[in-house]
C-alpha cells in the first residue's frame, strides 16, 4: 500500500462528498474519536477508485447483506500475497453500499512500527489487531473486517488460492460477546492477480515484515484481472462467549463452511459453470 | 469539610483551591514552592511533604480529605530526587492519612501511566497494567506512586481512596507536560508518525478534581475531556509549526535549536498515542467537560 501522505495525491471532489456521508462522529476537523481523517479517507478512496473501477474488474455480489447501520463483522478469506483482499473489501464497502461504510480491519502489528505506514493506517481507521480494539469498534456499532486465517492466509501459494487454512477462534467469541451479526465474505481472484510462487521469510524479516511474496515476474505487483467479492447473508450466532472450545469450534466450522461455499460459487462463476442468477448467497 | 492539598502552589492545584474554598470548605496547603497570595482563609505551609512540619499539619489541622497533587515529572525535576518525592511523598501522606483519621484521599495521577507503544490499544481502561515502563524510565516513579496510592484501597480500607489518571491538561495556565512540549514556536515530531493526543481544559480538570472530592469517589478512574486529536492538528491549532525529524536524528537534536528537551523514552509518547476511556468516571460523577477540543486549544494559544 502506498502511503498517500507521502504523495500529493489528487482528491476527487465527488469522492470527498461521499466520504462525508460515512456515518461516523466527525469533529470540526473531519476527524473521529479513533483519529480517522476524512481527508485521508478521500485520498485513499480516490486512489482505490482507479484500481477498483478501472485496473481490476471487481464484481460485487450480495452487498445488500451488509447492514446499512450498526455493528457487523465481515469475515473473509485471504487471497493474494498481501492484503489486496482487505483493500478491495474496504473499497467495495465504500463504493457499493449506500450510505457508504468504512470497513475497519485489524492490521498486522508490524505496521505500527513503520513510519508513514503507521500514520496512514491510523488515519484511515485500520487499527492494530488487538482484541480490545475489536470489542470497542463493535460496541461503537462499526463495521469490522476480520480474516481468521491471519498472516498464514496471505502467504497462500497460487495452487492453494481457493483453499482455506486454519481459522482462529477469537472472532466467534467476539461475535457472541458483542452480539454482532457475521457477514461471511469470499474474495476470489486474488491468487490470479498475485500468483505467489514462493515467500521469502528471511528477507522479509530484514525489512520488518513477516515475509515477501514472489511472483513469476518477481515483485508482487498485481495483474489487472477480474476480482469477485461475494457477501453472504448475515449469521447471528446463538450461544455464549464463555462456551467451551469445542462449542466455539463448531461455530467456526459453520462460518468456514459458508465462506468455502461462497468461494466455490465465485470460482464456478469465473469458470462459466454458474450463472449470476443461480448464485445462492443465503 | 477540611481539605488538605499537597502541591498547592501548582497552577492546577491553585485553581482547585479556589473552587474548593468557593464551595465553603476550609483549605490548608503544603508545597515546597511559595504561593504568595493565596485566597483568603487558605494557609500555605512551605515545606516538603516528607518532612516533620508536613506531619504536624495533619496533627493540628486534622483534615477530613486529602488532595495529593505533589508529584513531579521529569520536566520540572531532573534529579534522582524525583523518585523520592513521588514515591516517598505519596507513601508519607497516605501513612499520615491512616494515622490521623483522614476519611478521604484523592491521588491526582497521570494517564501516561499506561505508556505508549506500537501495540498498545487506543482507549485504555482502568484495569490495564502499565505496559511501557521499560521504554520510559522517567515515568517509573509516577507509575509506582499510582500503584502505591491504589493499594491504599486494601491497605487502609477505612479511607475512601480515589486515584485519578488525568490526561494532559491544556489551557490558559500553560503549565504541564503537553504545554511544555508545545512551548516554543517549533514543535518536533517524529517523521512518519502522528499520534492522537488526549487532553482536557485546565478548568475542566480542576472541576473534575473537585467533583471527585465531593462525590467521595473510591477506586481508580481515568479522567479525560473531549475526544483525542492528532498531534499535527494540535500543533496547527495552537499556532505552532511542526518540525518533522527522522527518528535517528531527533535524539541528538532535542534541546537544541529551540526544540524542547525530552528524555529518550518520551519519544515513544510522540510516536504513539496514550488515549483513555473515562466512561467509568463520567458514570460515577456525572462529569461532562465544558470545553471542547477547539476551545481548549484556542485557550492555550490565546494565553501567550
Amino acid at each position: 500500500m502506498i502511503p498517500a501522505t507521502l504523495i500529493p495525491l489528487p482528491t476527487d471532489a465527488e469522492i470527498a462528498r461521499r466520504v462525508s456521508r460515512i456515518e461516523l462522529p466527525w469533529n470540526r476537523h473531519g476527524i473521529d474519536p479513533y483519529g480517522i481523517d476524512q481527508r485521508e479517507l478521500a485520498r485513499l478512496y480516490t486512489l482505490l477508485s482507479f484500481f477498483y473501477h478501472r485496473y481490476f474488474d471487481v464484481k460485487v455480489y450480495g452487498s445488500n447483506h451488509v447492514p446499512a447501520r450498526g455493528r457487523a463483522m465481515l469475515v473473509g478469506n485471504h487471497s493474494g500475497g498481501w492484503a489486496l483482499d482487505a483493500i478491495m473489501i474496504i473499497a467495495s464497502a465504500f463504493f457499493s453500499l449506500d450510505p457508504p461504510r468504512l470497513a475497519q480491519g485489524m492490521a498486522e502489528k508490524f505496521i505500527q512500527r513503520m513510519p508513514f505506514l503507521a500514520w496512514f493506517t491510523s488515519r484511515i481507521g485500520q487499527l492494530t489487531g488487538l482484541p480490545e480494539h475489536a470489542v470497542r469498534l463493535l460496541q461503537d456499532d462499526r463495521l469490522l473486517m476480520v480474516f481468521p486465517e491471519g498472516a498464514r492466509g496471505t502467504a497462500k501459494l497460487y495452487r492453494e488460492r481457493d483453499s482455506l487454512v486454519g481459522f482462529g477462534t477469537g472472532f466467534v467469541r467476539l461475535a457472541l460477546q458483542t452480539r454482532t451479526p457475521i457477514v461471511p465474505v469470499a474474495f476470489v481472484g486474488g491468487g490470479e492477480a498475485i500468483p505467489t510462487v514462493t515467500n521469502l521469510y528471511r528477507v522479509g524479516r530484514l525489512f520488518g515484515v513477516p515475509y515477501i511474496p514472489v511472483t513469476p515476474w518477481g515483485a508482487a505487483i498485481p495483474l489487472p484481472v477480474t476480482l469477485q467479492i461475494l457477501y453472504g447473508a448475515p449469521i447471528v450466532l446463538e450461544g455464549n462467549a464463555s462456551d467451551t472450545d469445542d462449542v466455539i469450534a463448531r461455530h467456526v466450522e459453520r462460518i468456514k463452511g459458508r465462506i468455502a461455499a461462497l468461494i466455490r460459487q465465485g470460482r464456478a462463476l469465473r469458470d462459466g459453470k454458474l450463472r449470476e442468477t443461480e448464485l445462492d448467497l443465503t | 469539610m477540611k481539605v488538605l492539598i499537597t502541591g498547592i502552589s501548582g497552577a492546577l492545584a491553585r485553581e482547585v483551591t479556589r473552587r474548593v474554598v468557593e464551595r465553603g470548605h476550609e483549605v490548608v496547603g503544603i508545597d515546597v514552592r511559595p504561593w504568595y497570595h493565596p485566597p483568603e482563609g487558605v494557609r500555605v505551609i512551605q515545606t516538603d511533604i516528607r518532612k516533620r512540619p508536613a506531619e504536624e499539619v495533619f496533627r493540628s489541622f486534622r483534615p477530613d480529605a486529602l488532595v495529593h497533587m505533589a508529584t513531579v515529572t521529569h520536566l520540572t525535576h531532573r534529579s534522582r530526587d524525583r523518585y523520592r518525592i513521588n514515591l516517598g511523598g505519596t507513601q508519607a501522606v497516605f501513612e499520615h492519612c491512616a494515622h490521623y483519621g483522614v476519611k478521604q484521599a484523592l491521588f491526582v495521577g497521570r494517564h501516561t501511566y499506561y505508556g505508549a507503544g506500537p501495540d498498545s490499544p487506543l482507549y485504555h481502561t482502568e484495569s490495564e497494567p502499565p505496559m511501557a515502563v521499560h521504554t520510559f524510565a522517567e515515568l517509573s516513579d509516577l507509575v509506582a506512586a499510582d500503584l502505591y496510592a491504589g493499594s491504599a484501597l486494601w491497605r487502609y480500607p477505612r479511607i475512601d481512596t480515589a486515584v485519578l489518571r488525568l490526561c494532559y491538561t491544556l489551557g490558559p495556565f500553560r503549565q504541564g507536560t503537553l504545554a511544555a512540549f508545545l512551548k516554543g514556536p517549533r514543535v518536533p515530531t517524529v517523521l512518519g508518525f502522528d499520534p492522537l493526543f488526549h487532553f482536557i481544559h485546565e478548568l475542566d480538570a480542576a472541576a473534575a478534581i473537585v467533583l471527585s472530592l465531593e462525590a467521595r469517589l473510591r477506586g481508580v478512574f481515568n479522567v479525560s475531556g473531549p475526544p483525542p486529536v492528532p498531534l499535527s492538528v494540535i500543533i496547527r491549532e495552537t499556532g505552532r509549526s511542526p518540525v518533522p525529524l527522522p527518528e535517528a536524528l531527533i535524539r541528538p537534536l532535542l534541546g537544541r535549536f529551540g526544540l524542547p528537551r525530552l528524555p529518550p523514552g518520551a519519544l515513544e509518547h510522540v510516536k504513539y498515542p496514550v488515549v483513555i476511556d473515562s466512561s467509568a468516571f463520567r458514570k460515577a460523577t456525572g462529569f461532562a467537560p465544558q470545553f471542547d477540543e477547539d476551545a481548549t486549544m484556542a485557550a492555550f494559544r490565546e494565553a501567550g
